[in-house]
């Protein structure tokens, strides 16, 4: 038998394999295609203090192998959370990940209070938001903020923190390190990288927002090299994603060094993609004779 | 009740025009759930997203289910190549039709352009009770007027350049039809523009008035919030999810721009 079984910051998944925030609602949608229980986790919509309504649209453009979106975190906010979104999934065996935004630090402090009580399993700080003005972004793309953001999260909350960064700054290792710091329980990455496109017959750009967040298998490779950086930067687990689309990517993005992997735009094109990819990984293994996932983390043998 | 994807072989393919397909897939178990008004998210090899396109007939004994469409960009241009026997991998049936009312009601059908083919299931239901009013740039773009009226249905055609039917818009033709008296439903399906009009006339007729509205979309299901469009509810203006919410809404609550 084969061990799928991970643990990130205290908390242990089934297997690893997660849903990306944003690409996955709050886990009811996908569930109708198969039981969320296949998943190690759902990582929700990111949600802010105050219900926020998005960008208009258009937010969405197609790309080579990907997409640019720039939805600008339409949420209900915390409360609605609370009321409407998480009680559905009371009793379901899947981690909860709450994604976490704002654009003020009392902002994720207030948030990160109110779900303290809650049955969240794990706090996904999200300082990488590129499709809202103030903020999101704007955290996560110097070490100073990161680090702030982080470390007053902490005094109130005793969940585990996974901090999301930003994939638009020139040092990743200087802030995943800022934020390690600063008392982050793990690093997932990457968020989207950001992109525009223009319809050449109006000049405009497809986006209402002009600018958007690429992600799909066209930022794979930016991931991958993202995440072997960071993996050997710090000491904190480190969560994968950018691109997978199929188990060999997942391995590939675990080879780099992640200790579980998220899966994002790919379900848009097949929703059953996270299912795919684990048994993919138990036939790899099996054929491989690798027992437990665990093994394969961080092993890629740089030149 | 569970979304379904599936593999769909084509099992006839007709060109309506020179840029219009018209694709009678076979799929058992999506036919038997679907209802008009709903669509099919449809993969094209080689994009990455998905292309959503209505139902314009549901077989449920021949267990097909049809779709119609219009190259307008590359995915559907690569779509449209595809012949008798392909397979096509679709999720469907998504989101909310037009409401089922009894056959015997009086429904207006208006459909403008390429949004005529979602209508023709909405009207068959309705039979000869159904007024179908539909609208073209000119002769050459008309398509699936003799299945309105094979259908039974008073069918109203109206063309930009008078080139064939009515010299004019459909929501003239529309007018016409109210001043003859009040149905029990409009339903409608074509450009911003259309729909706006359409709305207008059904709430001075004060008949209830649906339309589907079309947005770019990602998943389709309501997973990921890109397809959003204006909506009033409870007095305040909110962004809805045409894959989720619709892409049916009710004419009073869209804030059509
Ligand atoms: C609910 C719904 C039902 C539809 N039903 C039909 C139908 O029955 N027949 C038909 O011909 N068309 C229909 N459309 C429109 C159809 O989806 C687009 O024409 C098609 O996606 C264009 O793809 P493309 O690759 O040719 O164009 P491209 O411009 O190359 O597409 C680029 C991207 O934009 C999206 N896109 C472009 N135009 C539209 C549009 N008008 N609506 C939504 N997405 C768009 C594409 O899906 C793709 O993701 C419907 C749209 C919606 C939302
Ligand atoms: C439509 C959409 C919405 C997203 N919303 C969020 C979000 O609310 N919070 C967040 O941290 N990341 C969000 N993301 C980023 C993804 O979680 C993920 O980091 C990114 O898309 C890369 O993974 P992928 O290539 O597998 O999609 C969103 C991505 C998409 C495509
Ligand atoms: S397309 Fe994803 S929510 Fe509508």
């Amino acid at each position: 038998m084969t061990s799928l079984k991970v643990s990130i910051a205290g908390v242990t998944l089934k297997n690893p394999v997660i849903t990306a925030s944003g690409c996955c609602g709050f886990g009811q949608e996908y569930d109708k295609f198969f039981p969320m229980e296949r998943l190690g986790g759902i990582s929700m919509k990111g949600m802010t203090l105050l219900e926020r309504q998005g960008n208009p649209p258009c937010r969405i453009a197609e790309t080579p192998a990907g997409m640019l979106n720039s939805v600008g975190l339409q949420n209900p906010g915390v409360e609605a959370f609370l009321e409407k979104e998480l009680p559905p999934l009371l009793g379901r065996d899947v981690v909860k990940i709450a994604n976490v935004a704002g654009s003020t630090i009392e902002d994720y402090c207030g948030i990160a209070e109110r779900l303290d009580s809650s049955a969240v399993d794990m706090l996904e700080v999200n300082i990488s938001c590129p499709n809202v003005k103030a903020g999101g972004a704007a955290f996560g793309t110097s070490c100073e903020t990161a680090g702030k953001v982080v470390s007053q999260m902490r005094r109130y909350t005793t969940k585990p923190m996974m901090v999301k960064l930003s994939p638009n700054v020139t040092d990743i290792v200087s802030i995943a390190k800022a934020v390690e710091d600063a008392g982050a329980d793990a690093i997932s990455l990457i968020n989207t990288l950001l992109g525009m496109r223009i319809d050449i017959n109006t000049r405009r750009p497809i986006l209402h927002n002009n600018v958007g967040g690429l992600s799909g298998p066209a930022v794979f490779p930016v991931a991958v090299r993202m995440v072997w950086q960071v993996a050997n930067a710090v000491k904190v687990p480190v969560v994968g994603m950018g691109g997978i689309s199929k188990w060999q990517d997942a391995i590939e993005m675990m080879m780099a060094g992640a200790r579980a992997i998220q899966i994002g735009a790919a379900l848009f094109s097949d929703p059953f993609t996270p299912v795919k990819v684990l048994e993919g990984m138990e036939d790899w293994m099996e054929r491989n004779g690798v027992k437990d996932i665990n093994e394969i983390v961080g092993t890629v043998q740089p030149w | 009740m569970a979304y379904l994807q599936g593999s769909c072989p084509i099992v006839k393919k007709r060109q309506l025009t020179p840029t219009i397909f018209d694709f009678t897939l076979s799929c058992p178990q999506m036919a038997q759930q679907a209802q008009p008004g709903q669509f099919l998210h449809v993969k094209v090899d080689g994009f990455s997203l998905r292309r959503p396109i209505s139902i314009c007939r549901i077989g449920k004994e021949e267990s097909t289910l049809r779709m119609v469409f219009e190259v307008r960009g590359e995915g559907t241009a690569a779509l449209s190549q595809l012949r008798e026997g392909d397979q096509v991998d679709l999720i469907g049936p998504l989101g909310n039709g037009f409401p089922l009312l009894s056959p015997d009601k009086k429904v207006v059908v208006v459909g403008g352009g390429i949004g005529v083919p979602p209508m023709l299931e909405t009207a068959a239901r309705y039979g000869s009770n159904a007024t179908a009013i539909i609208g073209f740039r000119n002769q050459g773009a008309v398509i699936l007027e003799d299945e309105f009226r094979a259908l039974g249905c008073d069918t109203r055609l109206a063309t930009d350049d008078g080139s064939a039917g009515f010299h004019g818009f459909v929501t003239q033709l529309l007018d016409q039809r109210l001043q003859e008296g009040k149905p029990d439903l409009i339903c409608a399906c074509g450009p911003a523009g259309m729909l706006k009009g359409v709305v207008k006339l059904a709430q001075e007729a004060q008949v209830p008035c649906k339309i589907s509205l079309e947005e770019r979309m990602g998943c389709g299901v309501g997973a990921c919030l890109v397809c959003a469009c204006k909506t009033v509810k409870d007095g305040r203006e909110i962004f809805s999810h045409v894959c989720k919410d619709g892409p049916v809404f009710d004419g009073n609550e869209v804030v059509l721009e």
